[in-house]
């Protein structure tokens, strides 16, 4: 080109910003984490959709009945009634014994401890408590909760297996509540304390009802975790196949101390493992009334959340 | 509460107002770390007594050992003597929940509880075992606080939901709420807009004629604006690289700021230095 211009300010400012070039490394690494994304979602997909398809039938066939009716070796009669009683009560020990003991513990932790070596060596433990795996806790409740005290708990009870799942969380709980407190912003704790307020009473009314939403998610959450498991439940007494129902005239104090109980779980691990073909159905027709009841439990978490954080 | 009068000391001039703090050889320590070193403080009643000084120099840290928040700190670690009305703020029978009910403090940020206006007022003197006549106290203190007028008819709504300015006046009719006789200031301003801040400096010269007030500013025409008398400190870096926050100068804030005696604070408050 012989007649060369002088290139304008705006020429070069639209040449510099202009060129596009292609960004290969940034396309794979989207596709790429796209595809990691989409092998779980497929994977729960399936799953959810094949429990459905196998277990509809016997929900659409027996409803209600299916839910209300008790155990029976005819897959025709069977029904689940003593596995959502028993999960139900043992949910009712996980709440009882390990969301005061974990909120608790997590006060002293966040709050009270001073930050010595002791205080990282024993929060590291309770982290590495979380990750032990659930058939040690079942061995630990089948040990202290069955045999050793096997005398205040009845042996195979709902008390022992209920204590054995509130052991098992009570780590969970402890971590999600400490996090809890720890999001409370300092500014909080120094103006109650500016205002001469000691520090039960900078916990009591001013951290708490800020961590407290999370304090519920978190606990909601934690029994969901407990809801679904089965392993400690099998170690630490919970029958397979429960096919009598209670003798009239039991109270619930005999269903929790005396009598064997049965979990949600367990009905499906046990069913699982019929030769029948019936019992295929069963299997994933039970394992939808858990998966909804988990929906259920998840909802309410996110409820709870919301209204409490409408509040403030 | 009743306010102890402290003796003048003597040489003092006969202007001037009776102690409320005697700060001798304050030393404060974090650690290993030495954040101030040997102030002497006096601080006298119904004045406005600002710390000023370059980032780092510990002035937040000697007003915070004003009232015991530097307890609040693991490993902070207070030496020398903080006399209030003529008793050791860290004697061993002296109970600090009990300090910060006399010595108020508002802080750098508004930190109002996620609360109803009402029941940030009110959570000093609930707590204090105030059981009746607390709207009184309320009122009382939103009015001394220069707020009254702003929020009167929606005191049960959240604190969130007043600007910055106001959270700032709210916070200080908290702290008025338990009444104190000291309120202490740690930069009550530094997070607020030039017209907030104003209001903010007009409650203070308001709130001295009933409250000794001590105020850490890093606004110097703040300082000069406001305050009766100015305490100059800066950093000093030892041999080995460490910081430790020192007190320059004292004296009356018009003298610190026309005739300073010290070439440091001259230059900080020309705009030198820091």
């Amino acid at each position: 080109m012989t007649n060369r211009s002088v290139p304008t300010t705006g020429d070069l400012v639209a040449g510099a910003l202009k060129g596009r070039r292609l960004d290969v490394g940034g396309f794979v690494l989207v596709v790429g984490l796209l595809l990691a994304l989409l092998i779980s979602m497929i994977v729960l997909v399936t799953l959810i959709a094949d429990m459905i398809q196998q277990g509809l039938p016997v929900l659409a066939e027996r409803g209600w009945a299916f839910v209300s009716t008790p155990l029976s070796p005819d897959a025709h009669d069977a029904g689940i009634v003593q596995g959502i009683m028993g999960s139900l009560g043992l949910m009712l020990f996980v709440v009882v014994i390990a969301f005061p003991v974990g909120v608790a513990s997590a006060i002293y932790l966040e709050e009270y401890a001073p930050d010595t070596r002791l205080t990282r060596f024993i929060v590291a433990n309770v982290r590495n408590l979380a990750g032990v795996p659930s058939i040690v806790y079942g061995l630990l409740g089948l040990a202290i909760f069955v045999k050793l005290l096997g005398g205040i708990t009845g042996g195979r009870t709902l008390i022992s297996g209920g204590l054995t799942l509130a052991i098992l969380v009570l780590p969970i709980m402890i971590i999600t509540a400490s996090e809890a407190l720890r999001a409370v912003p300092m500014a909080i704790r120094e103006a109650a304390f500016g205002v001469g307020a000691t520090r039960w009473e900078v916990i009591r009314y001013q951290v708490l009802p800020v961590a407290t939403p999370a304090i519920l998610t978190g606990t909601v959450l934690t029994i969901a975790r407990a809801f679904g498991e089965s392993a400690p439940l099998l170690l630490s007494g919970a029958v397979l196949s429960l096919f009598f129902a209670s003798p009239s005239g039991a109270t619930l104090w005999d269903f929790v101390a005396h009598e064997k109980y049965t979990a949600l779980p367990i009905i499906v691990f046990n069913w699982a493992r019929q030769p029948q073909k019936e019992f295929v159905a069963l299997t994933a027709a039970a394992i939808v009334v858990l998966l909804a009841i988990l929906l259920l439990v998840n909802a309410t978490a996110i409820v709870l959340r919301d209204r409490f954080e409408r509040r403030t | 509460m009743n306010r102890i009068d402290a003796q003048p000391t003597s040489g003092a001039s006969d202007t001037d107002r009776p102690l409320v703090f005697d700060v001798q050889g304050l030393n404060v320590f974090y650690g290993d770390f030495h954040a101030v070193r040997d102030v002497e403080l006096p601080v006298r009643q119904n004045e406005i007594t600002a710390l000023i000084g370059p980032s780092g120099c510990g002035k937040s840290t000697v007003l915070r050992s004003l009232n015991r928040m530097n307890d609040l700190i693991p490993d902070a670690r207070v030496e020398g003597q903080v006399a209030y009305h003529g008793v050791d703020l860290y004697g061993p029978e002296v109970d600090p929940v009990q300090v910060r009910r006399h010595i108020g403090m508002v802080f750098q940020k508004p930190n109002p509880f996620p609360k109803s206006i009402y029941d940030n007022v009110a959570f000093g003197p609930k707590i204090a075992g105030v059981r009746s006549g607390l709207d009184d106290v309320v009122e009382d203190s939103l009015k001394r606080a220069a707020l009254w007028d702003e929020v009167k008819g929606k005191l049960s709504e959240s604190a969130y939901a007043l600007s910055g300015g106001q959270q700032q006046r709210l916070c200080i009719a908290r702290a008025i709420a338990t009444r104190p006789d000291v309120i202490l200031m740690d930069e009550p301003a530094s997070a607020l807009d030039p017209i907030a801040t104003l209001r903010i400096e007009e409650l203070m010269f308001e709130l001295k004629e009933d409250y000794t007030i001590v105020v850490v500013t890093h606004n110097m025409q703040q300082a000069a604006r406001v305050s009766d008398r100015t305490a100059f400190f800066t950093v000093e870096v030892g041999e080995d690289g460490t910081r430790t926050g020192v007190l320059v100068e004292f004296g009356d804030t018009s003298t610190m700021f026309t005739n300073p005696s010290r070439k440091e604070t001259e230059d900080y408050i020309t705009g030198r230095f820091g």
